[in-house]
């Protein structure tokens, strides 16, 4: 027992791997939200007028509206007028100079694991990376171009293809949506656009690296994803953020369009700084994110791993539009110590032959809450739709909670829907037996949580899915006793 | 190599082991018969750490370390194996996951580099046909869906993968079939080497007939309170243990 408790006092004492700062100029704007605000945000991002009238539609909306409380989170207030919304660490010293990264920009991405320089990058993936407000750098992106395939950041993309952005910005995520899309579409900063043209199998994965540096202020990223007809491209995102005492904020809004006989692959590995031991500090994670499987036979899946944040809020969704599309999510939420999660998904089938799978793993130890929440609605139109969900939990420790809410509504008689949960717990037996063998009992949790959650990390890329153990591990060393 | 002094334990504040009294050499297979409750499986647990038993009184070394300061998996570390009588189901674990965690833990241990995963899997291979091991069994999560038979040979295929010096059977042969039991004698005695030493708890004495233990002790309350060849085995099972009650 006495082992138990020093292996627990271990764990809670471990540091967050990637919770240091990176001293570099950063141009901060003044900390508060107003209209004003707004138009800096735009006129400093050199947008057109169009842009900021989206921008300013939604300000003016999101004024009108209550953030939302529903979510099983105690969610701490948040001052919208204490913090700044736009940090731009690429500022350059001499506006005549060509635009150079700075060598401390390149160190820190080079820290966590993400080269900018082409030949050292990962093979077979190119990065967009997004610190605080703005995109440091995007790899390969003439060699994509050369396939017609357009990676950049989204403000890039507002000036060289503004006609595409018009287009398709705001049509999956409009800025009515919530509360917290409202405040994205009104002051968003950076996050990636990408477009996979006609018939186009993007070669190589693309990812986007968030990292949030400066102090008091908040990350809203955008990102858009357009899949044409019979094309496919995998996607990764990845986050981190320094350790501070206090909550930092990041307000994101994801939208994807897939047309007809298009693929898209959308992974997420989450490790926001979720706080210390006390749950003093740790990124908000409010986000909406949503596919809309638009063509025929499209297809979709978002797998996330989420083991950062102070709170989780966030539901990566489907609307299955498309006669014959499919679209799944396969989720892995730990929380520990103090950390608060509220996740799951929508899936909204219309289109005829539609099909969709969720599979939610939660995981969780210290004082935590992890709660799974999800729709599956199946709207009049809707013949033959499918879906199969299946939640489980694993809780470690009696402190902490796991909940569901699965919320359906089916409008259409022949809809097949399943729906299995289960609660398990990581017994003491099952640690000794582990121990009996010659495994430690760190190892043997991290093992047994690898075991429960490997039918998500499966669909993770290779390394990515490496990575994600990893993290699972960490996350929750010492969390049984 | 295995030297038990006066040793106390108890569980939840009840003392279930008062004196015990055990030194088991190299090459040794010591049976330990009795009735149930009367603190076999107590005494198993208490030589491999498990966290429930305390030990109140006495010492247990095992080749001159003293055990006790030992957390379980080092205890296993320096070749204690215990095969369960209730094997634990680990769902989501593949056998050959584990397996492989069990012995790169051990090897990091003693100081060697974890097996390669083609090394790995051809000692998996080598190993499972000494108790016949289905192949896809150990492609399985561990334990997941065993038959009681099943979950036995497992526990001698990882014995076999371990290697260890000293082997604990907790009622090995509790819920196996004449056939399964065989396998599993026959498997064990396989694994048996002149340094290799085994406890082997049992009622009956058809398991002793493959196993051919050169002690056999009778526990009694939380004593041991016979100890002779394995001629004893074969007269507790025609008259049972009342009357060496009688005797006490």
């Amino acid at each position: 027992m006495e082992d138990k408790n020093s292996f627990v006092r271990q764990v809670a004492e471990k540091k967050y791997e990637f919770g240091f700062t990176t001293d570099v100029q950063t141009e901060i704007i003044e900390k508060g939200l107003s209209e004003d605000v707004v138009r800096l945000i735009s006129r400093k991002k050199d947008e057109p007028d169009w842009l900021l009238e989206f921008r300013l539609k939604a300000f003016r909306y999101w004024q009108t509206q209550e953030a939302p409380t529903w979510g099983h989170l105690k969610m701490p207030e948040i001052d919208y007028q204490d913090i700044s919304y736009y940090a731009d660490p690429t500022v350059k010293k001499n506006q005549d100079a060509p635009k150079e990264i700075d060598p401390e920009l390149m160190k820190t991405f080079d820290k966590l694991g993400i080269p900018l320089e082409e030949r050292m990058a990962l093979s077979g993936m190119a990065v967009d990376a997004v610190m605080d407000s703005v995109s440091v750098k995007t790899t390969f992106t003439e060699k994509l171009q050369e396939k017609g395939i357009i990676f950049c950041s989204i403000s890039e993309a507002v000036k060289n293809h503004p006609e595409l952005v018009r287009q398709y910005l705001g049509t999956v995520v409009p800025y009515r949506d919530n509360y917290f899309a409202a405040l994205n579409s009104a002051v968003f900063s950076d996050g990636s656009f990408v477009y996979i043209p006609k018939g186009v199998r993007c070669p190589m994965e693309l990812s986007t690296y968030f990292r949030i540096n400066a102090r008091g202020t908040g990350q809203f990223e955008r990102t858009l994803i357009v899949c044409d007809d019979d094309a496919y491209v995998s996607y990764l995102e990845g986050c981190t953020a320094p350790m501070r005492d206090e909550n930092q904020l990041h307000a994101a809004i994801v939208e994807i369009v897939v047309m007809k006989n298009a693929e898209v692959k959308y992974s997420t590995v989450q490790n926001w700084y979720p706080g210390d031991s006390e749950g003093k500090g740790g990124v908000l994670n409010l986000v909406t994110k949503r596919g809309h499987l638009r063509g025929e036979n499209s297809r979709l899946s978002w797998t996330q791993v989420e083991t950062g944040s102070a709170v989780t809020w966030k539901y990566p969704s489907c609307v299955l539009s498309g006669d014959g599309s499919q679209a799944e999510f396969y989720s892995v939420a730990v929380t520990n110590n103090f950390q608060q999660a509220d996740t799951g998904t929508k899936m909204i089938h219309i289109g005829k032959n539609t099909k969709s799978t969720i599979i939610s793993k939660g995981i969780s130890a210290g004082k935590s809450q992890n709660s799974y929440r999800g729709l599956v609605r199946v709207v009049p139109t809707a013949e033959n739709a499918r879906n199969y969900s299946c939640c489980d939990s694993l809780l470690l420790g009696s402190s902490c909670g796991a909940h569901t809410f699965p919320y359906m509504d089916i409008q259409n008689e022949s809809a097949i829907i399943e729906h299995e949960a289960t609660t398990s717990k990581i017994s003491e037996d099952q640690l000794f037996y582990c121990n009996q063998r010659g495994i430690d009992t760190e190892d043997a949790v991290g093992l047994i949580v690898n075991g429960y959650a490997k039918d998500v990390i499966n669909k993770l890329p290779m390394e990515f899915a490496v990575e994600a153990q990893k993290l699972l591990g960490v996350s929750l060393e010492g969390s049984v006793g | 190599m295995l030297e038990i002094i006066d040793l106390h334990a108890s569980i939840n504040g009840k003392e279930i082991l008062k004196g015990i009294n055990l030194t088991v050499r190299e090459g040794e297979v010591h049976a330990l018969m009795g009735q149930n409750g009367a603190g076999k499986s107590t005494l198993s647990n208490v030589i491999v750490g498990h966290p429930s038993y305390e030990v109140t009184q006495g010492k247990i070394l095992f080749n001159g370390k003293d055990l006790l300061e030992l957390k379980p998996e080092d205890r296993a570390h320096e070749g204690i194996f215990l095969s369960f009588q209730q094997p634990v189901e680990i769902p989501g674990v593949s056998m050959v996951n584990f397996m492989r965690a069990a012995l790169n833990a051990k090897r990091k241990y003693q100081g060697l580099e974890p097996l390669s995963a083609g090394d790995f899997l051809k000692l998996m291979r080598e190993k499972r046909r000494i108790v016949e091991l289905d192949n896809k069994l150990a492609n399985r999560s561990v334990n997941e869906g065993f038959s009681g038979g099943e979950k036995k040979r497992n526990e001698i295929f990882q014995m076999a993968m371990l290697e260890p010096t000293l082997s604990i059977l907790d009622e090995t042969d509790s819920g196996l079939d004449v056939d399964a039991l065989r396998i599993v004698a026959e498997g064990f005695n396989k694994l048996r080497t002149p340094q290799t030493s085994a406890i082997v708890i049992t009622h009956y004495q058809r398991l002793l007939d493959y196993l051919k233990p050169d002690v056999v002790h009778v526990l009694l309350a939380g004593r041991i309170v016979k100890t002779a060849g394995p001629e004893l085995a074969f007269e507790i099972e025609k008259r049972g243990f009342d009357w060496i009650k009688e005797e006490q």
